[in-house]
């Protein structure tokens, strides 16, 4: 059977979210910045037209503010959890099995479904639009790749009206379109291999689909030789139902300023392990090891530099934030030296398996059945009534050293305190 | 001695009784119990697309929209006219109710201390929502 894969995504996913709620932020240049207020994470068309790129560090596009009138914000992922998490509901709708790709996208398997693709992408458009406030864009083709090729097509000419289905197409007309895109913008290529496609001679799409699948193998992988299928329209990459769980947990942020004390380093690390932990119970998984580094800055002139990183086994799989937290604040201890301004620190969960499948502990002396109880109870009440309404106090109340989001915008639909006002 | 021996095992023959009653006479309710009524599926018809906002100011008092009150606004519902919605006019959100006349748009305000305002083409409006369900504490 033919697949029909579908690629919808939100537009501009992080200042969508915010024009909802703020409809001042309509029609002007926006954009929203990382964790630590640092770089370009999101922008409205009249950001893109300023040519602000993504990722670009702020202070680079700091003057626009002043001559241009761009507006910026401090990423609010309380907000952009909840938009998303409605969007994929909604999206769910529409096709018998959906793979959620990412906060903003997702894979939708129309295959052997009654009617026009297209029109349902439209469909889709109109809905989310309507019930959200965020415009979309629906690729579609025969394979994940060919789909997520279509979503660019789709954003990227005005005609379409933001859905792309490759079978709109004859084949003479797929093939004078491949060749006036860029191989690079295949999922998957990137930069670095575009450049290695090029040495080769191969520089648009429709190169890489008629290129030589066994030479793609030996110059490069099977993983390519796998896109190449795809662009031709076999589907090789199926659909994952669930977001396959990750192989490790991350948590590192920058400081608001400088920390040179051990206390201060205590709570931030604790505060992280407090969320990887969670993430860890999210996704059903124990790790085997956690890992603690701090960081200074990077050389500045009379600044000395120090970043060491430690790695603490477990004697047993766990995700009981209390001994996670324990292996961390040792390993902090023994890497800790005074005298470092440090700007960072970052915790890591790793060895990760299947929580079900953890060894009981004969000898930690916790009580399992007990530690999964009080995990999952602090799990509840913080799902229902906001992050931290339950956590530890090790990981500080007043929390100086916490990174300023100088601009985040209210939590308008996470909080009872934060909701629009209607006039 | 035979005695505690016979006591225990009368214990162990005691009937389980599932649920919290054992102590007692079971409830003659025990059968009949439904759902607890949950008022959010009362006032919340497509979680999805129903958002809460708060009322700002008394411009719709005569319609029991109050300062402080709660909006439960669902943006899936039709903005038929005569319905009461919230409206992003000229970059700000407003709770006015809705007048479609001969391809006229008005946002009517419910106090007399308050104009209509006749939408015209200087005006940037989109209809936000449909408000659904006003929720007020007297």
């Amino acid at each position: 059977m033919n697949q029909v894969i579908a690629l919808v995504d939100g537009n501009n996913f992080y200042v969508s979210c915010e024009r909802v709620f703020n409809p001042a932020l309509e029609n002007r240049p926006v954009v929203v910045l990382s964790n630590n207020d640092g770089c370009v994470v999101s922008r409205s068309d009249e950001a893109k037209a300023l040519g602000i790129r993504m990722g670009v560090p702020f202070f680079e596009i700091r003057r626009l503010v002043k001559s241009h009138g761009l507006v910026w914000l401090s990423s609010n992922y309380a907000l952009y959890g909840d938009m998303s998490a409605r969007m994929m509901r909604l999206l769910g709708e529409f096709a018998p099995r959906q793979e959620i790709y990412s906060i903003d996208e997702c894979f939708l398997d129309f295959s052997g479904m009654p009617g026009d693709a297209a029109a349902r992408g439209r469909d889709i458009r109109r809905r989310i639009r309507r019930y959200l406030g965020i415009t979309t864009c629906t690729g579609i083709g025969g394979s994940k790749t060919l789909a997520k090729l279509a979503n660019h097509v789709a954003k990227t000419r005005r005609e379409c009206g933001g859905v792309f289905d490759w079978a709109q197409l004859s084949a003479a007309a797929q093939a004078a379109l491949m060749a006036g895109l860029d191989a690079g913008e295949v999922w998957g290529v990137g930069r670095k291999l575009a450049l290695q496609l090029q040495g080769m001679g191969i520089r648009s799409v429709l190169d890489l689909q008629r290129a030589n699948a066994a030479l793609i193998r030996r110059r490069f992988s099977v993983v390519m030789e796998r896109t190449v299928a795809e662009l031709n329209g076999e589907s090789c990459l199926e659909l994952e139902d669930v977001m396959s769980p990750k192989a490790r947990i991350q948590a590192t942020r920058s400081f608001g300023r400088p920390v040179t004390a051990i206390g201060e380093l205590r709570e931030a690390v604790m505060s992280y392990v407090i969320r990887a932990a969670e993430r860890l119970r999210e996704q059903h998984s124990a790790c085997t090891q956690v890992a603690v580094s701090i960081h200074t800055g990077k050389y500045r002139a009379g600044a000395s530099r120090y970043s060491p990183a430690i790695l603490i086994p477990l004697h047993t799989p766990s995700n009981d934030t209390r001994l996670l937290a324990a292996a961390a604040l040792h390993g902090l201890e023994r890497i800790y030296r005074p005298g470092h301004r440090y700007k960072k620190a970052g915790v890591m969960l790793t060895g990760l398996q299947p929580a079900a499948s953890a060894q009981a502990d004969l000898f930690s002396g916790h009580e399992r059945p007990h530690a999964t109880r009080l995990m999952a109870a602090m799990d509840a009440i913080n799902r229902t009534y906001g992050i931290n309404t339950a956590t530890f106090a090790g990981a500080g109340i007043e929390q100086p050293w916490r990174m300023q989001s100088m601009r985040r915008s209210p939590h308008y639909t996470t909080s009872w305190h934060d909701l629009a006002k209607a006039g | 001695m035979p005695l505690a021996v016979a006591a225990n095992t009368a214990l162990r023959l005691l009937p389980l009784c599932a649920g919290r009653a054992a102590a007692g006479f079971p409830s003659p309710a025990a059968d009949h119990i439904d759902q607890r009524l949950d008022l959010t599926e009362y006032l919340v018809l497509h979680p999805e697309a129903t958002f809460f906002l708060r009322v700002k100011g008394d411009s719709m008092t005569g319609a029991g929209i109050h300062h402080g009150d709660l909006l439960i606004v669902d943006r899936s519902l039709e903005a038929a006219s005569g319905r009461v919605v919230v409206a992003a006019l000229n970059g700000e959100l407003t709770v006015k109710r809705l007048q479609r006349s001969r391809g006229r748009i008005t946002l009517r305000a419910e106090n007399p201390a308050y104009p209509d305002i006749a939408v015209n083409d200087g005006h940037d409006l989109q209809i936000w929502g449909v408000v659904a369900h006003v929720v007020h504490t007297p």
